[in-house]
C-alpha cells in the first residue's frame, strides 16, 4: 500500500470538504445571498446620496464580508465531529495541522472567494471607482483567509457547545477587528489618492501570519474539545 | 504489543476506573466487558488518545504512545459508535476518504471489492443517506478490509448488523488474528472466533 504524503492528504481533505459543499450547495448560496442582501440593503436604508454612499461603502461592504463568513463557521468542524469523521481525522498518521489547514483553505474556498468576487459588483451600487474596487476586491482576497482561519480557531474551541454559534462570534469577531481596519482603510485610502500598500501589506503579513499559527491553535483547540 | 500499566481514568467527577493493567500481543483478540457507563468506550478513546488518562502510560511496542503520535496512529484502525459517514457521498466516495485518512491511497477496483465483500453489491454509488442503519454500518466497517493497522480497536461493531454481517466480522477478526493482527473491542453480543481464546477484560 502506497503512504500517502503530508501534501496527498492535504488534497483529499480540501477536495473532499468541495465535494461535500458542492453536494449542498444551499448552504454556499446562503452565505452569498446574506451578503449580496446586507450590503444592497444599505443604499436603500440610506438613500441616493452618492457622498455619503462612497464614504460608507468600504466599511459596510466589509463589515457585511465579515458577518457572511461568520455564518458558516459553526458548520466547518460540527459536521465532523457529529458522525466520527473528526476522530478519525485524528487518528490519520500525518499532523492533525495539515488536514485543518485543509479543512480552513476548503471553507475559504467556499465561503470567502465568492465574496470576494461578487464585492465589486455590490461596490457598483456605491458608486465606487474603478481602482477603489481593485484595492478593495485586494484586500478582500487577503483578508478573507484570514476570517476563515482565525474562524477555524473558534469553531474548534465552540464545538459541541449548545448555543456555541453566538459565543463563536463574540470570540472571534474581537479578533478581525484589524483585519477590518486595514482592509477598508487600504480603499479609503485610495479614494482620497492616498498610497494603499502600507494597509494591504499589514493585511498580508496577518495573513502569513496565520497561516504559521492557526492550523496548529485549531488543532490544539480540537483535541481539548474531543475530550 | 500493546501494554497499558497502571492507567486511571474519570469523566467529570467520577472515576471510571484505576490501577488497570493490560498487555495485547500479536495475534491476540481482547474483549472489554461491563455495565452500560463502565468505561469500556472511555477506555477504548483513551487507547486512541482521545482522552488523555487521570494516570498511567499506554506504550505500543516499548514505546509511549504520546511520544509515537502519528507513528503509532499508522498502525492503528478505530471505529467507534459513530460511522464516520457523510450521506451526501457514495459509499465508495466514503470509503476512499476515510481510508484516504487514515493515510492509505484506495483505488476504486479495491475499494469496491471490498464493499462487495461487505454485501453491499450495488449499493456502492449510492449516497450513503438512503441506505438502511445496517448497510451504513457495513460501508464503515469495510475500512476493515483495507489497509494494515495492526491494532483494531473496535467500540461496538455489532451494532445493527444481522447474522450474515456478524458472521463476515467474526471471519474478519479470525484472518486479522492469523496475521498477527491484535483486536480489542466491545460488545454486548455473543461473539466466538474459532481456534482463537478470547481474552475478557472485566471493568466492575
Amino acid at each position: 500500500m502506497n503512504q500517502l504524503t503530508v501534501f496527498n492528504l492535504l488534497v483529499l481533505v480540501i477536495r473532499r470538504d468541495l465535494l461535500l459543499a458542492m453536494r449542498r450547495r444551499a448552504d454556499v448560496m446562503t452565505i452569498l445571498v446574506f451578503f449580496i442582501l446586507v450590503v444592497s440593503l444599505f443604499p436603500l436604508g440610506v438613500g441616493p446620496e452618492m457622498d455619503m454612499l462612497r464614504k460608507m461603502a468600504p466599511g459596510v461592504l466589509w463589515v457585511a464580508a465579515l458577518l457572511a463568513s461568520m455564518l458558516s463557521l459553526g458548520r466547518l468542524f460540527s459536521a465532523d465531529y457529529l458522525d466520527g469523521t473528526l476522530e478519525q481525522m485524528m487518528l490519520a498518521p500525518q499532523s492533525l495541522s495539515m488536514l485543518v489547514l485543509g479543512k480552513m483553505i476548503a471553507h475559504w474556498v467556499v465561503s470567502g472567494l465568492p465574496l470576494v468576487l461578487m464585492a465589486p459588483v455590490l461596490g457598483l451600487q456605491f458608486d465606487m471607482s474603478g481602482q477603489a474596487l481593485l484595492v478593495l476586491m485586494l484586500g478582500l482576497l487577503l483578508g478573507t483567509p484570514i476570517l476563515s482561519m482565525l474562524g477555524a480557531i473558534g469553531a474548534a474551541l465552540t464545538l459541541g457547545l449548545r448555543g456555541g454559534g453566538v459565543l463563536l462570534s463574540l470570540l472571534v469577531l474581537p479578533l478581525c477587528i484589524p483585519v477590518l481596519i486595514f482592509g477598508s482603510g487600504a480603499v479609503e485610502a485610495v479614494a482620497s489618492g492616498l498610497s494603499v500598500v502600507s494597509n494591504l501589506s499589514l493585511i498580508a503579513a496577518l495573513l502569513v501570519l496565520c497561516l504559521v499559527f492557526t492550523p496548529w491553535v485549531t488543532a490544539q483547540a480540537l483535541r481539548i474539545s474531543m475530550e | 504489543m500493546l501494554e497499558v500499566s497502571n492507567l486511571a481514568c474519570s469523566r467529570g467527577d467520577h472515576r471510571l476506573f484505576s490501577g488497570l493493567n493490560l498487555a495485547l500481543l500479536p495475534g491476540q483478540i481482547m474483549q472489554v466487558r461491563g455495565e452500560n457507563g463502565k468505561g469500556k468506550t472511555s477506555l477504548l478513546r483513551t487507547l486512541c488518545g482521545f482522552l488523555s488518562p487521570d494516570a498511567g502510560k499506554i506504550s505500543w511496542c516499548g514505546e509511549d504512545v504520546r511520544e509515537l503520535n502519528e507513528l503509532y496512529f499508522a498502525n492503528l484502525l478505530y471505529l467507534g459508535h459513530h460511522n464516520a459517514i457523510k450521506d451526501e457521498l457514495s459509499a465508495l466516495e466514503n470509503l476512499q476518504i476515510t481510508a484516504g485518512l487514515a493515510g492509505i491511497v484506495l483505488d476504486e477496483m479495491t475499494a469496491v471489492s471490498a464493499l462487495r465483500r461487505m454485501g453491499l453489491k450495488g449499493r456502492e454509488r449510492l449516497p450513503t443517506k438512503v441506505l438502511s442503519q445496517g448497510q451504513r454500518r457495513r460501508v464503515a466497517l469495510a475500512r476493515l478490509l483495507v489497509g494494515d493497522a495492526k491494532l483494531w480497536v473496535l467500540d461496538e461493531p455489532l451494532t445493527a448488523l444481522d447474522v450474515a454481517a456478524v458472521a463476515l466480522i467474526q471471519e474478519l477478526l479470525a484472518e486479522h488474528l492469523r496475521k498477527q493482527g491484535m483486536v480489542i473491542f466491545t460488545t454486548h453480543q455473543p461473539l466466538i472466533i474459532e481456534g482463537v481464546e478470547m481474552r475478557h477484560l472485566s471493568l466492575v
